[in-house]
């Protein structure tokens, strides 16, 4: 059994196949990026995404995502250079504060975005609505959102 | 679309938005064990024993440490000695821990925690604080002698004189719930035992020199001996001060006893049981006001629920008893305010710190006795309100500074169009399910500690033989973007590039204490004493400028990266090479003191704060006739924050605080069973989703304060106060009735 993260494929024993993913991506490769903040998917700071789609990392055991393709929140900038367009929106709107949130939101938003080039603020909320914030009452994050969006449109 | 001017700047952005931030949960140290709590299902009872050995025996565990484990003393606190970091007489409450068990691995310690046995006399749980104020009542902690942490009281006027001169006595009975944070980070800290004898500490904490003190206390070891290095963390609110300390000193004991560094990472569900709340309050309030549209006289009772700890509870229920009349003119004022011990989780400090229960009430008492009167809500409002030169309910004249609640209430008034909505509103009368109502409410702030503590901090401005600048501040990143603030101030006194500065991470060893970060005090504080470090800096730049400029070093400007003379410039990187040369540093400790302020504890009178802040939010709501729900459809708030150092990072302090306050208003609450926590996670403890939040506008006014060095003042606590006052009077002119219990619950039409 293997698992890709990230583009790198990774060898999985059957051991590791009862392991919950958050704790594997954590604990076993350092992806620390995704966190864990309730346990219990409901917060969503643990957002990775699943062949394209959000999912909630502390709900999934390996064995249910073996074979799959995963991608976190350090494999959406290349090494260096300029941050992708939606990661610099984030900042550039003040969209961050402590940050504990803020992997996952933005993986949830490139998901979305990607599906919905063209999106309204009010699906733009939707969106997000499984990812919690603490902080910031959403406003910021919705404009850096709306503000990324022109850059997925081909 | 977003109202920036210009991109919003933080010095820890790129870090956090690609997932390279290491927060405390994040770290490795070779040779780490992990850690977790036990605690026991008991509320309160009297200790008999924790028996260890079995869970000592467990694969992987390498300590099992009690109460008789610590060298220091297990019993802390930052005003009262009371809370014990383990359980060593009595457990108070559910969230005591008793043991905490060190292991290889997490799961190796988890199951050895469950094998730990406690033998404990339950004893009665004393869980309503009216109760805990009998005379007949079983102590908490018996030797404080009283149920009571504290108490305050204002005594201004003759309270009957007030109410005889009244026209009418507005006579009411408020109550409020237990908050939690909700930080999205629970509490983690790693101890490292350092070769050189330190034990350092990375933490999730908004206080690194509490964390420091408290650990130095459980370890009984001088402060020098414990070093507490900044790591990003993932909010605080006011919540992350004695039990985010408490962790990681518990860690710091476990890794003492084992000589191993130790992680202590708290699930969400440890966190919500063991970790303070704000208090529910439980207030009766007597208003009476004349025929002549003036408030009179206001009496109130506080009951603060302090729980099982004191915490900070005396400077809570000190900022409810300075603000206990809102922002208004009373000249008849008598109130006693108590703080109480019970067996509940323990309650402390939350954005807001006594201010949002307060204006809940006072935001709508004002409205009753305005309509009684049959004068309009914002004029009874601007008839009592503070003014410039005006005199507090605590005898303090506000002169020193620009006192602008007509400001802010006038801006939320024009940009919400409330008065042209207030004439739409349903009054419980509406053709289909959704009745429609706006509301709004106001506030005065003291802002930093006041006279509730003793208030300064320091900055070291340090500038490299290159002109790069090293900028250390006693203040904390809690995620609000204080470094960044810090950066920009300094930036803005030297003329240099914000890119030549770097903020250190803050470490216990480097700077002295600071105070916390707590009280709106960061930017006010900290940016003070970064400014007169900068004008020291300034100052030794200045006199070896003006030598090889030919000009008096008073003549000296720094902008533009450089230092201009009248006949000439040097490159800031210039004079710097010229002071190495003379063997002279640009170096300089800047240490702000607040000004003076001064209180009565027995009159409750004196100048309580040494500037003030002013606010107002208004607020759109549609409420379900069937389902009783409250949907938000629009919010504006105005804050004066004196200068706003980074507009992009106040703005997003107002949305956060509106949004925290409308799960305040509608939905949050901490349900207690017999003294258990019932909602410990986010799936029963409902915060604000983007979905429940409406579009919010946000007006920043600006009015530098001279009290403040960088003119700046506060807004984090604020933009927190408000919110539920203005839903509840929204809710009352969409329905008709008026809710004076938190969270609202609107009841339901069954006609409807």
């Amino acid at each position: 059994m293997t698992l890709e993260v990230n583009g790198r494929r990774y060898e999985l024993s059957a051991a590791d196949l009862e392991k919950p993913l958050l704790q594997y991506l954590r604990e076993d490769l350092d992806l620390t990026g995704a966190k864990n903040g309730c346990g219990i998917g409901v917060c969503g700071a643990c957002t990775v995404l699943l062949d394209g789609a959000p999912v909630k990392a502390c709900r999934l055991s390996l064995g249910a995502v073996a074979g799959r393709a995963l991608l976190t929140i350090e494999g959406l900038e290349g090494p260096a250079g300029p941050l992708p367009p939606l990661q610099q929106a984030f900042l550039d709107a003040g969209a961050i504060q402590c940050g504990f949130c803020t992997p996952g939101m933005v993986l949830t938003a490139h998901a979305f975005l990607l599906k919905t080039p063209v999106p309204t603020r009010a699906q733009i909320r939707r969106a997000i609505s499984a990812n919690l914030c603490r902080c910031t009452g959403y406003q910021q994050i919705v404009d850096a959102i709306e503000a990324a969006a022109p850059h997925y449109r081909t | 679309m977003s109202t920036l001017k210009e991109p919003c700047w933080r010095n820890d952005g790129r870090a956090k938005v690609t997932g390279a931030a290491r927060y405390t949960d994040d770290l490795k140290a070779p040779g780490m064990l992990h850690a977790v709590p036990v605690y026991t299902d008991y509320v309160h009872a009297r200790l008999v024993a924790v028996h260890t050995d079995e869970a000592r025996r467990q694969p992987g565990v390498a300590a099992v440490i009690t109460a008789r484990d610590a060298p220091g003393e297990v019993r802390f606190g930052q005003i009262i000695r009371d809370y014990r970091m383990l359980v060593d007489d009595k457990i108070r409450c559910h969230g005591d821990v008793v043991a905490v068990v060190a292991a290889g691995t997490r799961a190796e310690a988890l199951a050895a925690a469950r094998l730990v046995r406690v033998e404990a006399e339950p004893l009665p749980p004393l869980l309503d604080p009216e109760a805990a104020l009998r005379p007949d009542a079983p102590l908490v902690h018996e030797t404080h002698g009283s149920n009571v942490i504290c108490t305050h009281h204002v005594r201004r006027g003759d309270v009957e004189e007030g109410f005889r001169e009244s026209e009418f006595i507005l006579e009411q009975d408020f109550a409020t719930q237990f908050i939690e944070h909700a930080y999205l980070e629970p509490e983690s800290g790693l101890a490292i035992p350092r070769d050189d004898g330190v034990m350092e500490i990375r933490g999730s904490m908004q206080h690194p020199y509490s964390t420091r003190r408290f650990t130095a206390a459980l370890l009984g070891v001088p402060l020098t001996e414990v070093e507490v290095v900044g790591t990003p963390m993932g909010g605080g609110f006011g919540g992350k001060d004695d039990t985010a300390a408490i962790v990681c000193a518990r860690a710091a004991l476990a890794a003492r006893v084992t000589g191993r560094p130790v992680k202590m990472t708290y699930d969400r569900e440890w966190s919500v049981r063991e970790s303070y709340k704000r208090h529910p309050y439980r207030v009766h309030y007597r208003m009476g006001v004349g025929r002549d549209g003036l408030i009179k006289a206001v009496q109130c009772r506080v009951v603060a629920d302090g729980g099982a700890y004191c915490s900070v509870t005396p400077w809570v229920t000190w900022r409810s008893t300075v603000q206990c009349c809102g922002p208004y003119l009373v000249p008849h004022v008598h109130a006693d305010i108590y703080g109480v011990y019970t067996n509940n989780v323990f309650t402390g400090a939350m954005r807001g710190f006594g201010s949002p229960q307060i204006n809940f009430m006072i935001e709508q008492l004002v409205e009753m006795a305005a309509e009684r009167l049959g004068l309009s809500l914002l004029e009874f409002r601007r008839r009592n309100m503070v003014r410039q030169g005006a005199t507090t309910i605590t005898g303090q004249v506000l002169d020193n500074h620009v006192v602008s609640l007509g400001h802010v209430l006038d801006t939320v008034v024009e940009k919400l169009g409330y008065e042209e909505k207030l004439q739409r509103c349903s009054r419980g009368r509406a053709d289909g399910d959704e009745l429609y109502g706006v509301g709004l409410a106001i506030s005065y702030r003291g802002v930093s500690l006041g006279a509730e503590g003793v208030d300064f901090c320091s900055a070291i401005v340090n500038v490299q033989f290159d002109g790069s600048v090293l900028l250390d501040v006693a203040v904390h990143e809690n995620g609000q973007g204080s470094e960044a603030a810090m950066v920009l101030i300094l930036a803005g006194e030297l003329g240099i590039p914000r890119e030549r500065i770097r903020h250190r991470r803050a470490n216990t060893s480097s700077i002295p204490d600071g105070g916390t970060t707590v009280a709106s005090r960061g930017t006010v504080m900290g940016g003070g004493a970064v400014v007169l470090a900068a004008r020291e800096v300034k100052r030794k730049m200045a006199a070896v400028a003006g030598e090889c400029l030919g000009c008096a070093p008073e003549a000296i400007r720094f902008v533009d990266g450089r230092l201009e003379g009248p006949s000439g410039a040097m490159p800031f990187e210039q004079v710097i090479r010229e002071m190495q040369q003379r063997k002279q540093y640009a170096y300089a400790i800047g240490v702000f003191q607040s000004p003076t302020v001064s209180w009565d504890e027995a009159t409750g009178q004196g100048n309580a704060y040494f500037t003030w802040v002013y606010g107002c939010q208004g607020v759109e709501v549609a409420v379900s006739r069937k389902t009783g729900k409250v949907r938000l459809l629009g919010v504006v708030a105005a804050h004066d924050v004196g200068r706003a150092v980074n507009p992009a990072l106040v703005l997003g302090q107002i949305y956060g605080g509106v949004a925290m306050g409308a799960g305040y208003a509608l939905t949050e609450d901490v349900l207690m069973d017999g003294g258990r926590i019932a909602s410990l996670n986010y799936d029963s403890y409902r915060i604000q989703r983007a979905t429940d939040l409406p579009e919010i506008t946000a007006v920043i006014v600006e009015n530098p304060d001279s009290n403040s060095p960088s003119g700046a003042k506060s807004i984090g606590e604020p933009t927190n106060e408000l919110m539920a006052p203005a839903v509840a009077n929204a809710v009352y002119q969409a329905t008709g009735r008026r809710y004076f219990r938190l969270p609202i619950r609107v009841e339901v039409d069954h006609d409807a």
